[in-house]
This record gives C-alpha cells, structure tokens and sequence, in this order.
C-alpha cells in the first residue's frame, strides 16, 4: 500500500459561506452505496489537484452523518484559488484521514466547551456536530464563536438555528454588527464567557481553535474556570507535506503535528515550547 | 555473525564479481573531496573519509518523481535498479538506520523501501581525522545495518563481517576468494586495530547531558548569535545523513502530455520552511529555525521513540561556512570556548 495514493473524489455540493470561504461536500468515489468515513472529528485530510498540489484541510463534517467529507476552504494560495474555480460534480483527489483527532471517547460524559473564532470553526464544527449527534453521552454543551462582523461568521446561519435549540447553549457574538440586524451578542469571544454557567470545570473539556492571538485569552479564561490543562484541548494549524510524519515541517521539537496532534493539550503547550 | 577473511589484492576483482547481482558504487575523489559514484572498483579510493553526500541520496535522491498523472489516473513510479554501495563507514550506516526507523516503521514509505530493499550495503573501516565525532556520539563501530563489512586491520587480509543473509549469498558470487580460517594473531589484530582507532580522535566534544542541556537553553541569546552568523544555505542538512525533510511540488511535462510529482530535499533552515496559508511564519527567525535543527541533532526526533539524530560524521563540520555545526553548537552551549565568527568576542 502506497501511503501516498490518492483516493479519486467528486464534489456533490458547494455553497459560499464568507466572501472567501467556500463550504465543499465531497463524495468518495466508492460505488452506490453511502458509505462509512471512518474518520474522528479534528483529523484532517490531504486535498490534490494535478498540476497543482496538495494540502491539509480539516474535516469540517462528522463521521456521524455518513457519505460525505465536508471541507470549509478559505482562498489564500494557488491550490485553494484553482480550487475555487472548480465547479460541482469536478473530481478531486483525497488522501487520509490523518492526525490523531480529538479524543471523543475520554470526551464523553463530560461537559463541553467548544470555542471558535474565524477559521477555527472548520475543525470544532466536526466535534460540535458530533456532541450533537451523540447528545446523550455528553454533560452540557456550550458554543461559543466569534467572527469580526455578520458577514465573516462562517456557518452562520446554521449555527443561528442552534440558539433555538435547549440541549445546547450557542453563543454568537461579532466585533462590530455593521447590518443592525444581528441577533446575538457584540465583542470579543472572550466576552462570551461570563455566560458560561453551571459547567463542572473538573468534568469539563474545552476545545478551542482560531486565529493564533485567540488562544492566550481564551486559555487565560478556561484556566480561571479551573479547567484541568490536559482537559483544555487545542487544534493546531501547521505547513505539512506528507501528513505522514516523513516530511518534516510539521515538527515541533521532536514531535510531528499530522502525527502527534493536530489537536494538543494546554499541558502539551505549557511543556513543548514552541506550539502556540 | 559469521567473520571471514579476504586478501587485499582480491578486493577489486571481488568488488568486480559483484556487477551480476546490481552496478557497483564506492568512494572516488573529486576534487579535495569524495563521492559515492558508479565506476569500476579500481578506483575507489579506500583511504576516504566522509562524501560530500551522505548515502542517502540513494533512499532519497536528492529529487525524484513519486506519481505521474495521465489521462485522469495516477500512476507510481519506482527505480528498480540494484545497487550495491561500498565503503560506507559506521557513522553512515547509523545514519542509515535512523531513516530507516522514520521510513520504514509508521506509514511504510513505498518509494524508500523499494530502494532499500534494492540496495547491498558494503561497509569499510575508517580512521578518524580532526572532524570525525562519532566517538561523541557513540556510532563509531556497527553491529547491524549492513550486509558486509569490511575491517581494514593491518596486515594482508580484510576482516569480513556478514551481516545479512543478502551478505551471505555475496560471498558465495566468489566464495573461492574468501578464507573462512580467522585465527588467534587476527583477532589481536583486530583488537590492537580498535585501540589504536579509539586514539586517533582529536575531538574532546561531549555530548553528555545534551538533551537536557538543550531543553534549558531554550530561551538563551547565544542562540541569536548564532542566527545572525546562519547564511540560510541549507547546506547543513543537505550533507546531514539524517536530515530527511522533503517538499513536494507537481510539474506538467507537456510534451509527455503527464504531471508529475515529485519530491526534493528541503531545508528547515530555508525560511518557507514553516510558512503556512495565509502568510504566517511559524519560524520567521533564523534562530528559531537553528533551534529546531539542534533540537533534532542533540536532543532527539520521531516522537517518543526518538534519539538525538546526530551520527557524529562531520559534514557540518565541513560544510558550513560560518562554523555553525553541531560541535560547535554544542560546546557553545555547554559554555566551552568556540572557535566561530559567531563565538568571538565571548570570553
């Protein structure tokens, strides 16, 4: 078995969620039938394009709703512009899944807080819909996402459609409502916390993942909550080539992000000097 | 392991016999230097210390095609060929052994093992000179990782190590030249040999300790010192035997009517390195990228199961204009004085 094969996939749907971001289902090309990804939320996957390239993108879908990889690909270099262009039923190729994901089974039976900020909601949507899927083997749940003004919240509208739900509590907030229509809260994701209540923080786990500068204050409020740090789980973005651990510029000190993470502990933070 | 004997003058039509199992390589000067090249073995050139290259680039040539893609499939690509590479010293086939580690054992790598399979390791005995470390770091005599080797201790014969079963079916292409008979007088030899080599070594580095001595250093402006002297060259992990980072990148051959993709040596001092969408750079400075490199070297790589990488060969002794290498870095970080562009005006 070539690790570096690649499986042929087709994209069933796009939908634009931000002016640069694009939400792609994709389908295996793996007979008729609906198949089983085996994949835990936080992996990630290798997209190709020939000609092009290849990068890792985080699963964006759960492995609870079975036939799809969803990916939420913002426009920032050559493969994710060419991707941009391609048009529904286009092949791609796919390779993994990779990472070790978030480890949904010591996660059960505890509260959760998922907490996004822009990009970040790519990666947690997969274990936000996954706690959803499995809501009974989980304590409460709370979402919290921000995103600079309405326009920028990826996945916003279906995460509107969550505030109506009381098996969760979603919080939303912007920096700046510049449509004066939004429904939610204004300021930063930090804010959110003072309404995050009732959570047992030793039976709690936080999952954060955003913009580098997100993770010094959000970390700052879930050690104040008292959160244990090896319960305060964080997915890392990093250059790879391979996903593999052969490439090399994943590494951090000795260890590999596509093998060792992407998803790390606050402990992890605190003990590897260079992850966030 | 089953040691043999060899008469000196029967090195070259033995190494010759060879061509019917796969091309035969060794050690040849170029210039005041040496290289693994494919010529007859009368000329290799047995008193070689390190090559410019280490034996990697035949696992992983410094750029080579992985896939190609035509008519809507990706196809493999493979080199077939058999090689058999003579003259590698203990340092290298250490090296050797860590990749095959990183290769072979999570996620096989197709393209690494097919290659290594492929390949018949010879090794030959060495002398240190004034860059040699591999006492340092301990991978100054083999046990394991080749299919013969060969000692040159004095006197008419080579002593013959077979290390594989691969080895075994070598020595029976011209079992007539070697002497099964390994007698007492050899065997002295052979131990006076190991002592005198031992002595030979001018390095007073030592690497006790480095791991925990590197992790402390962490936040030490001798690291920025040694940032501002760094060129950027990559020519450090060009020649390390264990420097293993790869970028991969596809190319159309529109007269072929493929794409290709291939894979290349990359360099964690090149500053692309950790660049990531967007534009940020995970190791904008060169010495968070020195860090990393070190780290690998000195303190250990490959998750959990990782040792220091370092094989004590002394290409980077060689090959780095500015003195940055892993003696060097290592005693400067131990507070021992340095002779460097970068260590002066330290005392």
């Amino acid at each position: 078995m070539n690790p570096y094969e690649m499986q042929r996939a087709r994209i069933v749907r796009i939908y634009r969620l931000t002016d640069d971001v694009k939400f792609f289902q994709v389908r295996p090309y793996m007979g008729t039938e609906v198949c089983e990804l085996n994949y835990r939320p936080g992996q990630f996957m290798m997209i190709s394009l020939p000609g092009i390239g290849e990068a890792p993108f985080s699963i964006s879908s759960t492995p609870s709703r079975p036939g799809l990889y969803e990916f939420c690909i913002r426009k920032v270099g050559r493969l994710t512009e060419k991707i941009f262009e391609l048009k529904e039923n286009a092949v791609i190729w796919l390779r993994g899944p990779y990472g070790n994901g978030f480890p949904v089974e010591q996660m059960e039976g505890h509260d959760l807080l998922i907490i996004m900020g822009g990009l970040g909601a790519a990666p947690l949507r997969s274990l936000l819909l996954y706690a959803l899927d499995n809501r009974e083997l989980f304590g409460k749940i709370y979402l919290l996402h921000g995103a600079r003004t309405p326009d920028d919240m990826l996945f916003r509208e279906e995460f509107l459609e969550l505030m109506h739900r009381d098996d969760l509590v979603c919080l939303l907030t912007v920096d700046r409502d510049d449509t004066g229509r939004w429904p939610a809260y204004t300021g930063v994701v930090t804010e959110l916390f003072r309404y995050v209540k009732g959570i047992d923080p030793k039976n709690t786990y936080a999952a954060v993942c955003g913009p580098p500068v997100m993770y010094k204050f959000v970390v700052e409020k879930l050690v104040e909550l008292q959160i244990p740090k090896n319960q305060i789980l964080m997915t890392l973005e990093r250059r790879m080539k391979c996903g593999i651990g052969k490439c090399g510029h994943c590494a951090i000190e000795y260890i590999y992000t596509c093998l060792d993470g992407p998803v790390f502990t606050y402990w992890d933070v605190l003990h590897m000097k260079e992850l966030i | 392991m089953r040691v043999i004997k060899l008469d000196k003058t029967k090195l070259v039509e033995y190494l010759r016999s060879l061509e019917e199992w796969g091309e035969v390589w060794g050690p040849v000067r170029k210039g005041e230097k040496f290289v693994f090249a494919k010529k007859d073995p009368s000329e290799f050139d047995l008193t070689a210390r390190r090559t410019i290259l280490p034996p990697k680039k035949f696992f992983v040539p410094p750029r080579f095609t992985m896939f190609s893609y035509r008519d809507g499939r990706w196809e493999e690509e493979f080199d077939e060929s058999r090689r058999i590479i003579f003259g590698l010293h203990p340092c290298d086939i250490f090296g050797i052994l860590i990749l095959d580690r990183l290769f072979m054992e999570h996620y096989p790598d197709p393209y690494y093992i097919k290659r290594r399979k492929n390949t018949a390791i010879l090794g030959f005995s060495c002398l240190p000179d004034e860059k040699c470390f591999c006492i340092a770091t301990n991978t100054h005599s083999v046990e394991e990782g080749f299919d013969l080797f060969f000692s040159d201790v004095e006197g008419e014969f080579y002593l013959v190590w077979v290390g594989s079963s691969l080895g075994d079916d070598l020595t029976r292409i011209r079992e007539d030249l070697f002497d099964e008979d390994v007698t007492e007088e050899d065997i002295e030899r052979y131990i006076e040999w190991r002592r005198k080599r031992d002595k030979m070594f001018k390095t007073d580095l030592d690497l006790t300790g480095m791991p925990e001595i590197v992790e402390i250093s962490y936040k030490r402006p001798i690291w920025e010192k040694i940032g501002e002297a760094c060129l950027s060259c990559g020519s450090c992990s060009m020649v390390c035997p264990t420097c293993n980072c790869y970028n991969v990148v596809d190319e159309n051959v529109f007269y072929e009517e493929r794409i290709k993709r291939d894979r290349h040596w990359d360099s964690c001092m090149f500053k692309e390195y950790s660049l990531v969408a967007g534009g940020h750079n995970f190791r904008e400075k060169r010495s968070d990228r020195l860090k990393l490199f070190y780290t690998h070297k000195l303190t250990g790589f490959m998750s959990q199961f990782g040792k220091p990488a370092c094989v004590g060969c002394g290409r980077c002794v060689d090959a780095c204009p500015v003195g940055i290498n892993v003696p060097n870095v290592a005693k400067a970080l131990k507070g021992e004085k340095v002779d460097a562009i970068w260590a002066r005006g330290e005392e």
